[in-house]
């Protein structure tokens, strides 16, 4: 008995414990490799644009002028810049009430078969891959817009209505998520004091769950301004300040998407293009921070 | 007290145990003895400790973070709270179950045999025979022996508490540690869960955690009295239920009565 | 206005914009199989795509499109599952658990094209495999494996701890109890989770592109050898899929009957994207009522 208890390296146990922890931290490991040479990679090729000196920074992200290709080039990426911006800002403003009313439908107006109803619908179109909401959006929208407003069909206006579909979902379930979590005591209380469903739903349950619905909409600015090829395919792709809403612009993603095939690497055009994808990379960063910012406050 | 300690010798206890959660003292340096063929329960009010006792005697608490534990657990003579005791293999030597019945998500069968199949127990015939005598020690064969394939979790409550207890005995461990076994239980379950108790009794040491009093004083031969992390009675259960020797003791156990 | 009637106003105003958006999913599905499926036969899914002439197929690119998502499969299961247990079962709460986190969250947030930029980047360029199922692959797993790792881990923190102490008192390893105790409980989710986040891929276009690249060379369906430069299973041939041929004759088809093509590839892509999430839904139904139609316990 004595000796027995003690610890032996070499045992069964010991062994397959320290092989599952190295394969698993390994795995884990993996992933900081990722993201550590993803940064690395996509910054690096996207600051040589500016060390080569082809273009300044402040050239790029205001510039007004793009024409990669002229002599002499000029690099000025603010009309994509602003057109990212335009097309995801539209987009929450059209998809936030829709999604918020989905959200209090869910959980609020008809818990039961509500919440039946829409969840597989928000899985559903969550689902529809992009490719598809941009052919929607090639064949429906844009022939729509063109019948019933000036100008082509294509451009911002056509690009934010699909981006708004396609953001629904996440806005919709992160705000769900926040309302059915919400106390049943907190609207119990309002409803003893006489208040209606909608001065219950406009005084307590919105500003309680305020920040977790702004959550969901930063998630979907984050998804709209990611998106590439469903905007690429119907926001008409000219390289200009978007004077009114049915003009035909560019995103960051479109111009990459478009121009990434038809540059040689390491010209000062497919640099460009590179310093694009950094600004998309960082306002990825910008837009994780904003949602934990609103998690922490959520918290309190 | 102390010379209740050295009466039964170093085969099974605890010497000055104390156990931190960060640098909250949950149990404040605890002796206490364990004979063999005996029933202890360990009584008090809810957070007094005696839980996270139990926990520490086959050194579960490991698994939570932020614990530590100071002083012994004396265990056929050796310390298994020292620094490279192989926790794994002492608690094949160590039973427990819980409050709540935890069956593993898997067939009757393979809930008894996992446990041996692991530390080396080869060919059919040798876990059959496992399943069935533990099964049988639980008191549960005849209940299951024509449904060992069906899943453990289609037994009532009752059925897989005896089943988690088969379980803990198919490792053959020298001691049970019960954490209110049947309080999660109908009062037929909890006689048949008592019944076995004082069965198994017979073969190993039990220690068991409950709230119950009429329980303690029905089925232990020991019972410990702990409060706010500190033992405040050890004695024998007769002694303690009709004469105890402490105030508080007294009121608790009056005032669960009542 | 009295309360009341403003209660009634806005209760039908949330009412509407919740029905709308079921009337949008309604309108959508029905506009793809409507148009797309007049389209959509046996030559179709089966033949070569044409390109100039009408009556192109998209066999290839089903292929592609399948024999991708298995690689990806192939390789984001493993590491997933690896580095969520960790997540779930090893990590301890403290600065390195935040920080992986936030890593699983930004890698995942990242958007897809990012994504196929650094493949094209390291995979296609620095580590020379060209336009490639095997980069296209990896790229996928980029994109797909926090999506995994959160899978499993969200599934293991549903598995009762009681299942754990059961394990750790009756002296078994950790690894034995992961593997044995806690894994078969969170399978289903797990299943379910990957199921829904193949459909995911195989819809994925944007990473692709640059990757996997936008073009299959001819293959030989008789030819089933992998190191065949014509062979469909060879793993370092560029291949086009069906969301990336969409995505194609939309902006540069030049055969006359090009929307018909893509209407009928997003009608495929589509109903293949319904059957995941109707085997995953149902799936999901089943084990559950197969551990709940016995007593459940936690």
């Amino acid at each position: 008995m004595r000796g027995k208890l003690k610890q032996s390296r070499f045992e069964k146990h010991h062994i397959e414990d320290f092989i599952g922890r190295s394969y698993m931290s390994l795995c884990v490991l993996l992933l900081v490799v990722i993201i550590i040479s993803m940064v690395y990679f996509v910054a690096s090729k996207g600051v040589s644009t500016f060390i080569s000196g082809d273009v300044t920074v402040s050239d790029f992200l205001f510039g007004t002028k793009w024409s990669p290709e002229a002599e002499p080039a000029s690099y000025g990426a603010f009309p994509f810049i602003a057109g990212s911006f335009l097309v995801t800002l539209l987009a929450a403003l059209i998809a936030s009430p829709l999604s918020i009313c989905a959200a209090l439908f869910m959980t609020e107006i008809v818990p039961g078969w509500g919440k039946k109803l829409l969840q597989p619908v928000i899985e559903l179109l969550s689902g529809i891959p992009s490719v598809v909401y941009g052919f929607i959006g090639l064949s429906v929208i844009v022939p729509f817009l063109r019948n019933t407003f000036p100008g082509q069909g294509i451009g911002v206006a056509a690009g934010a209505l699909v981006l708004s579909v396609m953001i629904l979902p996440t806005i919709t379930s992160v705000a769900a998520d926040a309302l059915s979590s919400l106390p049943q005591n907190l609207k119990e209380s309002s409803f003893a004091l006489g208040a209606t469903r909608w001065q219950t739903i406009s005084r307590v349950i919105i500003p309680t769950t305020l920040p977790a619905i702004m959550t969901g909409i930063v998630l979907g600015m984050a998804r709209a301004f990611g998106e590439a090829l469903a905007v690429q395919m119907v926001i008409g792709n000219a390289p200009f300040v978007p004077r009114s809403l049915f003009e035909s612009a560019s995103t960051l993603t479109s111009v990459i998407t478009l121009g990434m095939g038809n540059t040689t690497m390491g010209s000062a055009h497919n640099n460009s293009l590179w310093s694009m994808a950094l600004v998309l990379m960082l306002m990825t960063f910008v837009f994780i921070f904003l949602v934990r910012l609103l998690e922490r406050r959520n918290k309190i | 007290m102390g010379a209740t300690a050295t009466a039964v010798g170093k085969s099974f206890q605890t010497e000055h145990l104390s156990i931190y959660y960060g640098t909250y003292e949950a149990v404040k340096g605890i002796s206490l003895p364990f004979a063999e063929n005996t029933v202890t329960a360990l009584i008090g009010p809810s957070g007094c400790g005696k839980s996270t006792f139990l926990r520490s005697l086959n050194r579960m608490n490991d698994e939570i973070s932020g614990s530590t534990t100071k002083g012994s657990i004396w265990i056929d003579g050796i310390d298994i709270n020292a620094p490279g005791t192989d926790v794994i293999k002492l608690r094949q030597k160590i039973g427990m179950v819980w409050q709540k019945p935890n069956p593993f998500y898997k067939s009757i069968y393979d809930n008894i045999a996992f446990g041996p199949k692991y530390h080396g127990i080869k060919g059919k015939k040798a876990l059959d025979e496992i399943v069935e005598s533990s099964l049988r020690r639980a008191a549960l064969w005849d209940e299951v022996k024509d449904r060992l394939k069906d899943s453990a979790l289609a037994l009532s409550g009752g059925q897989q508490q005896r089943l988690c207890i088969a379980r803990a005995l198919s490792v053959n461990p020298q001691i049970l540690l019960l954490d209110e076994p049947a309080s999660a239980l109908d009062p037929v379950s909890t006689g048949k869960i008592e019944e076995l108790i004082k069965e198994l009794k017979e073969e190993l040491r039990i220690v068991i955690v409950t709230h119950n009093m009429q329980q303690a004083a029905r089925i232990s031969d020991y019972t410990a009295y702990f409060y706010l992390g500190s033992l405040v009675e050890y004695d024998k259960t007769g002694k303690v239920f009709t004469n105890p020797e402490n105030q508080m003791t007294q009121e608790y156990i009056m005032g669960r009565f009542g | 206005m009295k309360p009341r009637t403003v209660d009634k106003i806005a209760t039908g105003v949330i009412v509407f914009f919740a029905l709308l958006i079921v009337g949008i999913l309604l309108g959508l599905l029905g506009y793809i199989l409507m148009r797309g499926l007049s389209h959509v036969s046996l030559d179709f899914l089966f033949s070569p795509p044409q390109k100039i002439r009408a009556g192109g197929g998209v066999g290839p690119q089903l292929f592609n499109s399948i024999y991708l998502l298995v690689l990806t499969l192939l390789i984001t299961v493993p590491l997933g599952l690896g580095a969520g247990i960790y997540m779930a079962e090893y990590a301890r709460p403290g600065r390195i658990t935040g920080f992986i986190r936030l890593i699983v969250e930004v890698l995942s947030s990242f958007p897809s094209i990012v994504v196929g930029l650094f493949g094209l980047l390291l995979i296609v360029n620095y580590f020379n495999l060209g336009f490639s199922l095997v980069s296209g692959a990896l790229a996928l797993t980029v994109f797909n494996l926090p999506l995994m790792v959160r899978i499993t881990e969200q599934a293991f923190r549903t598995v009762p701890k009681q299942q754990k102490e059961a394990g750790f008192a009756l002296g078994l390893s950790k690894w034995k109890i992961v593997t044995s105790v806690l894994f078969p409980v969170a399978l289903p989710t797990i299943i379910t989770g990957t199921i829904l986040s193949a459909g995911r891929v195989f819809g994925e276009a944007a990473a692709l592109m640059f990757t996997a690249g936008m073009s299959s060379p001819r293959l030989n369906f008789n030819n089933w050898n992998p190191l065949s430069p014509t062979s469909p299973l060879n793993p370092f041939r560029p291949a086009e899929t069906l969301a990336v041929h969409i995505w194609k004759i939309n902006s540069e088809g030049l055969a006359p009957d090009a929307a018909q093509i893509a209407a009928g590839a997003s009608a495929v892509l589509v109903i293949t994207i319904l059957i995941f999430n109707l085997a995953a839904r149902f799936f999901g139904r089943y084990i559950y009522r197969k551990l709940t139609a016995s007593k459940r316990m936690n």
